[in-house]
């Protein structure tokens, strides 16, 4: 520990497992699972996505049962998957169809099959208990295939944990300073954030009113409003679910509309998708997308604005990558917290009050911890 | 300790000077923290692991694994029939519980010699569920091409019980033209068509015969003798003792689930960690087979 003792550190159980097993975890885009075999390692397990011919799209252990070689490296038999190595075949439940050199089946030659469901233009596989597997839990990310937004987005690998992205995106203060090309205005800092929590979720919620646009709102007003050019009443409404998924609520409205009061019909807004899927503790799939509810059938604003939100996330990337890298070189080092850092914290909080729950640990109610 | 439903635990027993290894299902998968809960029916005339484990006593050490998983239940199929004969309830019962705690669509079916010696089957047939007991001392026992005619389609079939009654339901499946992968089954490689009883190994090329006691299998018998020998799973399933058998006077009792039907037919090979030999009649002397090894 470099760091004066205080009070318990809560949050700061380095044996934790910073993720819960039990949850969906966006696995591809709807458009990347094909007639191929597409390995990714997701909560730690290597897995191996694939269609059916009928379309639906399979999750199996990508470790051959036989001698764990990774099932991606075989090839697609009609629904089954053979292995490379020695042409053992599984089926989409991942019950092996067929054995080499010998005329029965093992009863034991299986390899895991994952809950999938595909919403949200998502594919989803379910890490954990496949008994506590309900579709409904699915987060809500309608907003991607909402026929009321446009929009669009795409995946970065990233070498960080996916709690720094999630802290990242909790906070919007940093926009100032690692997007102060695009995003940022000395508002974001003056302005509080408002925190606050439930069962499953954090939302923070920031409101600028009567203040200039900065550059990218400004433009975007402009596409509905073209001669608008006064003040604006600025939200960000940040709704984290855990353990791995933020909606961002932004938006911009003419000064003095109505808009905090729930009008936002003299604005724009996006909203802003993210959904993280853990690889290792130290890699992430970072799932995101872009939508608007304004100027629909442009196709150019679509493309503009992912990329340019391309642009803006690979400032986070590099600010993370070498955040993981700091981290791993400061080890036994932990984070100073600051007020800024509230939603991220409740974030974590709420990550590991899952992963309490799944260990079987939770404490008694009312026990002071 | 979670164990999923289908799960056992190896445990290490000590009979007779040797250590030995038996494998015994998990018959509840939300046991009291830290604690794993087994059954094990006393074989008086068995090999000796269940006369050790019914030997332990409150406070005593034993030595397992964790949890391990080789007959894992599959959720989300649309239903299910359960069948169970005998001990075979082991692995079936925690399924049964964890099937209708899901709401699935499930079915047991639970065969045994009489009620007294059939576990759980109080707790189990009061589970408001359906639970069909087939009971031979009340003179019933399972017919196979009736059950898997009631299995409705795309529902799936998981069997654990002694291996006739597991290839009668295998054969009746594949007869019905079901497919394959929804047959699933455990074996405890421990049953056979005939009784087992004694008789005489002898492996030429290596001038070595000895006797094959009623409660070990030629595997062991030969290991004792000295003969060197390639072995893994010890329930019959994965192949690795298949040695091959150059004559044999009495009936191969094939025990395994490895060798198909055919190659049973022409009589060519043999698992030794399972398979015995029986008399062809029950004047004479003992059965004798004779192999090489490899």
């Amino acid at each position: 520990m470099t760091k004066p003792a205080g009070p318990p550190a809560l949050l700061q159980d380095d044996n934790r497992p910073s993720f819960p097993l039990d949850a969906w975890y966006a696995a591809a885009w709807d458009h990347e699972v094909g007639r191929t075999l597409r390995p990714i390692r997701v909560a730690d397990q290597p897995l191996v996505l694939y269609r059916r011919t009928d379309g639906r799209a399979v999750a199996l252990a990508d470790s051959c049962w036989h001698r764990l070689v990774p099932l991606s490296m075989g090839m697609l038999a009609g629904d089954d998957v053979e292995c490379g190595y020695h042409g053992i075949r599984y089926d989409s439940d991942g019950r092996a169809t067929y054995m080499p050199a010998q005329q029965t089946i093992n009863p034991s030659a299986c390899v895991r099959s994952y809950p999938v469901v595909e919403r949200h233009r998502f594919v989803w596989v379910w890490t954990g208990d496949p008994a506590k597997a309900d579709p409904d839990l699915v987060p809500d990310m309608h907003w991607n295939d909402d026929p009321a937004w446009a929009g669009d987005g795409t995946v970065i690998r990233l070498d960080c944990d996916y709690r720094l992205v999630l802290d990242n995106l909790m906070d919007l203060t940093h926009e100032a300073f690692v997007h102060g090309g695009t995003l940022g205005q000395d508002e974001l800092n003056h302005e509080r954030l408002d925190v606050t929590h439930d069962g499953t979720g954090v939302t923070a919620t920031k409101w600028m009113l009567g203040i200039p646009p900065p550059p990218f709102w400004s433009s975007q007003l402009r596409a509905v409003y073209p001669d608008y050019t006064g003040p604006v009443d600025r939200w960000q409404i940040i709704r984290f679910e855990a353990p791995s998924t933020i909606t961002i609520d932004v938006g911009v409205a003419k000064a003095g509309s109505g808009a905090p009061q729930g009008d936002r019909g003299q604005g724009v807004a996006n909203r802003i998708l993210n959904t993280l899927a853990p690889g290792t503790g130290k890699t992430c799939h970072y799932f995101w997308a872009i939508a608007r509810n304004y100027r629909l059938a442009e196709q150019k604003i679509t493309t503009q604005l992912r990329e340019a939100t391309t642009r803006v996330f690979a400032e986070d990337a590099a600010i993370l990558t070498a955040q993981q890298r700091a981290i791993e070189a400061n080890a036994g080092h932990t984070f100073y917290n600051l007020n800024i850092d509230a939603g991220g914290m409740w974030a974590r909080r709420a990550i590991d009050a899952l992963v309490d729950r799944e260990a079987g640990s939770v404490l008694p109610a009312g026990a002071d911890r | 300790m979670l164990a999923a439903p289908g799960s056992h635990i190896d445990v290490m027993v000590h009979i007779g000077g040797r250590s030995e290894t038996r494998s015994y299902s998990v018959v509840r998968n939300d046991p009291p923290a830290g604690t794993v809960e087994i059954a094990v029916r006393l074989a008086v005339e068995g090999g000796g692991g269940s006369r050790y484990m019914h030997g332990l006593a409150a406070g005593g050490r034993l030595r397992a694994t964790d949890p391990r998983q080789d007959f894992p239940l599959t959720r989300g199929r649309p239903g299910y029939v359960l069948v169970a004969a005998g001990i075979g309830i082991t692995p079936l019962a925690p399924m049964f519980r964890a099937l209708c705690a899901a709401g699935a669509d499930v079915r047991l079916v639970y065969a045994g010699r009489n009620r007294a010696a059939m576990a759980f089957v109080e707790e189990l047939a009061g589970s408001g569920r359906p639970v069909e007991l087939v009971v031979e001392s009340e003179g019933h026992t399972i017919d196979a091409p009736a059950l898997v005619a009631g299995v409705p389609n795309c529902h799936e079939l998981y069997v654990c019980g002694p291996i006739g009654l597991l290839e009668a339901l295998r054969g009746a499946w594949r007869a019905a033209a079901r497919p394959a992968g929804g047959f699933r089954f455990e074996t405890f490689g421990s049953s056979g068509s005939h009784p087992a009883e004694e008789f005489v190994v002898e492996v030429p090329r290596l001038a070595l015969r000895t006797t094959v006691a009623a409660h070990r299998s030629v595997l062991d018998a030969l290991r004792v003798a000295g003969a060197e020998m390639m072995f893994d799973c010890r329930r019959g399933e994965c192949g690795l003792c298949e040695v091959k058998i150059l004559a044999c006077d009495g009936v191969i009792d094939h025990r395994d689930v490895f060798l198909s039907d055919a190659q049973r037919a022409e009589g060519g090979y043999l698992c030794t960690c399972v398979s015995r030999v029986a008399a062809s009649s029950p004047s004479g002397g003992p059965p004798t087979l004779v192999l090489d090894l490899p």
